[in-house]
């Protein structure tokens, strides 16, 4: 009988460190508990995985660590429902599943040589995050890069204590905002829409990448449009309920395509021949 | 090559082939003819289509994929370890009686599971260790349109083996290699020019039984121009209850869900049969649902069959016709009706161009 590999076996692995993000996101920063599957482990930016609680269930997350910096693979999870609120009860130390890498990734090689425009809301930044490293880690690579992240209040920010190192990175412009005035916050207030077509990036050799809640992307995707941005130059990742991760579950496709292996990266050109189930 | 068995010798070619395999059949259940192991005390029943095909034979409508251990670290008692262990249950098996169509599913499952870049494991296990023995519909059901999506009641698709039944026994023609080793037995004999030609005679009128294929060639493409007409969805599933029950007995559907289930310290992760048409299918943590009514529901499932399915498979409709969605279901909805309004549709923008 020949042997495939079981698609649905996790890997299991270990809880390194747990970094309390917002009052509803943790990040995790964990390691297979196989040294050499660790060492092998290869990923592109923007790819998925499915963390497991046995007895609970899986959940998909976006690895947002980078491959250039491989000491751990980092998963940020916000509460939601089951799965998340079990994975926020771990503490260091303890074991999960892994099942990863999982889809399609950024267009990072097509990216070389462009400008690039970063739109994130919320939890959205996180596979942003992946893309952003990876760009400053391969610094030369890419031409000037604007990062608008917003959040609703300062607290609700990810990733807050990487700020400095994003916006002292060569040719970089890091916008941070949120929705209303808040003490002692110095950067933009409004909406990130507006924060956008307010910092007017031009759309000439340049590709902008967005992630946010579904409501943001649509009115991001408008100021990308109004800036002048083609179809064919903005990218976006989508989000489904997902099971098995792997095009066999039926679950999470838009019409032929399947977001966990043809996604979750989508160009809004191609989001365009699909048809509309967003 | 063709033979013949007698249908008194039947029972024995079948226990002479339980030697190699387990032998899974049609057997009466209540009122339902459901595929199980064929035992003594099961009546195999041949004579009339299953209420289920036999998918579950190679797609269990409830497995266990990994079960799972929580266990103490002896070296540091506080930790807390997990073993996982992967389980696959496949032993050769003999799918017999099965109709042309159920076997033509297993085309689409072998599709799904096995023509894709990650592969279904314990589908694909289970698979290469078994064989279809199908038998020809001579009698047909109103229900039936295997016709309508290139099948037919003598297809082949998916079977090794297919038996025909003529007077006195069976004509035995083997579809594959795999099939052709059953052959060998002493309970068959070679059959003749009137063996052959009495089966023929009687598929031919099986097929002239079937009513007449439409020409679905614009379907898929029709499909997709309707995709954001919900008036038309919404009249297509006004009746629709969403039971599910069209997808759970359709010998082609084959989503599915995987969950946990825990007892003390250990358990299993299960995977089980799914369905489209439940709201909680596609309904995300955030309560975000991108179909959200039946109607959208609907669209998916008739859109999977016969439009996504195929363009991802080399033209291959997910619908094997058999007709079970049509016979059991509660409110008799009709996929034929569907695709078939689908199909002479007129779009809004072709109307007020006529005008
Ligand atoms: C490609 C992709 C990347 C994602 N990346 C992240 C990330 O980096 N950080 C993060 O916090 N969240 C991310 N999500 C969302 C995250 O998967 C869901 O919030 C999570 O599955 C909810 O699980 P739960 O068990 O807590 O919720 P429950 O409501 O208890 O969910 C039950 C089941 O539903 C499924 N499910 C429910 N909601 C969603 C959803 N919105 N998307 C997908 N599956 C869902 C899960 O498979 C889960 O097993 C991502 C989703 C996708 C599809
Ligand atoms: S069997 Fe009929 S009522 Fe039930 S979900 Fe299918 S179409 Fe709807
Ligand atoms: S959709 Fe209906 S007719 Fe077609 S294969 Fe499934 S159950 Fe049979
Ligand atoms: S999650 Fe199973 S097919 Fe995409």
């Amino acid at each position: 009988m020949t042997k495939i590999k079981n698609p649905y076996l996790p890997e299991m692995a270990t809880v390194k460190e747990i970094i309390q993000e917002t009052h509803n996101i943790k990040t995790f920063r964990v390691v297979l508990n196989n040294e050499q599957r660790m060492k092998d482990f290869k990923f592109e930016p923007g790819q998925v995985g499915q963390l497991s609680i046995f007895g609970v269930g899986e959940s998909t997350f976006v690895i947002n660590s980078t491959p250039t910096r491989m000491d751990y693979l980092q998963f940020s999870v916000m509460a939601a429902g089951e799965v998340t609120q079990r994975l926020h009860a771990l503490q260091e130390g303890d074991e999960i599943g892994v099942r990863a890498p999982l889809g399609n990734w950024f267009p990072y090689e097509k990216m070389k040589g462009k400008d690039v425009v970063i739109v994130g809301g919320g939890i959205g930044m996180a596979p942003l995050r992946t893309l952003l490293l990876y760009m400053i880690d391969n610094r030369d690579d890419y031409g000037k890069i604007t990062v608008i992240y917003g959040a609703r209040t300062p607290q609700d920010l990810s990733y807050s204590y990487e700020f400095e190192e994003w916006a002292a990175a060569k040719d970089m412009n890091l916008v941070l905002t949120v929705d209303n005035e808040a003490p002692g916050w110095d950067h933009k207030v409004g909406l990130i829409p507006n924060i956008l077509l307010e910092e007017s990036p031009s759309p000439e050799n340049t590709v902008a990448v967005t992630c946010g809640p579904p409501i943001m992307i649509k009115f991001t995707l408008q100021a990308l449009k109004k800036l002048g941005f083609e179809d064919e130059n903005i990218y976006t990742t989508l989000e489904k309920r997902m099971k098995c991760g792997v095009g066999l579950c039926g679950r999470c496709n838009i019409g032929s395509s399947y977001v966990c292996v043809d996604g979750p990266v989508y160009s809004f050109a191609e989001l365009q021949k699909l048809p509309n189930e967003l | 090559m063709a033979k013949y068995l007698k249908q008194d010798d039947l029972g024995s070619w079948l226990k002479e082939l339980g030697k190699t395999y387990k032998v899974i059949a049609p057997v009466e259940e209540g009122d339902a003819v459901i595929f199980r192991p064929l035992t003594d005390e099961r009546t195999l029943r041949i004579d009339r289509q299953a209420t289920q095909g036999p998918k579950g034979v190679l797609f269990p409508a409830c497995e266990e994929l990994v079960s799972f251990k929580y266990g103490k670290d002896p070296e540091k008692p506080e930790k807390v370890t997990v073993d996982i262990q992967e389980t696959v249950d496949a032993e050769p098996t003999l799918i017999f009686g099965s109709r042309p169509c159920d076997a033509r599913g297993f085309d689409v499952f072998d599709n799904a599971f096995t023509k894709c870049s990650v592969k279904d494991s314990y589908y694909m296990a289970r698979r290469e260790q078994a064989v279809v023995v199908s038998l020809a519909c001579t009698k047909t059901e109103t229900t039936c349109f295997c016709n309508w999506v290139g099948g037919a009641p003598d297809g082949k698709g998916g079977s090794d083996v297919l038996l025909t039944p003529i007077t006195g026994g069976y004509l035995v023609e083997s579809v594959t290699d795999k099939g052709a080793a059953l052959l060998d037995s002493p309970l068959l004999s070679e059959a003749t020019g009137e063996h052959t030609a009495e089966a023929e005679k009687l598929l031919a009128a099986a097929r002239e039984s079937l009513r007449e294929a439409p020409d679905f060639k614009c379907v898929p493409e029709q499909l997709y121009n309707l995709f954001d007409n919900m008036d038309f969805w919404e009249k297509q599933a006004a009746k629709c209850l969403s039971c599910g029950a069209c997808t759970y007995l359709c010998p082609t559907c084959h989503c599915f869900n995987i969950t946990d289930e825990q007892q003390g310290n250990q358990g299993s992760r299960i995977r089980s049969w799914d369905n489209c048409m439940s709201r909680l299918f596609t309904e995300e943590a955030s309560g975000h649902n991108p179909r959200p009514t039946k109607a959208h529901r609907l669209k998916n499932r008739v859109g999977h069959k016969f439009c996504y399915f195929p363009d991802m498979h080399e033209g291959h409709i997910a619908c094997v016709g058999c007709g079970r969605c049509i016979k059991s279901c509660p409110v008799a909805l009709d996929i034929r009706e569907v695709v078939t309004a689908a199909k002479e549709c007129r779009l809004p923008e072709e109307e007020t161009a006529d005008d």
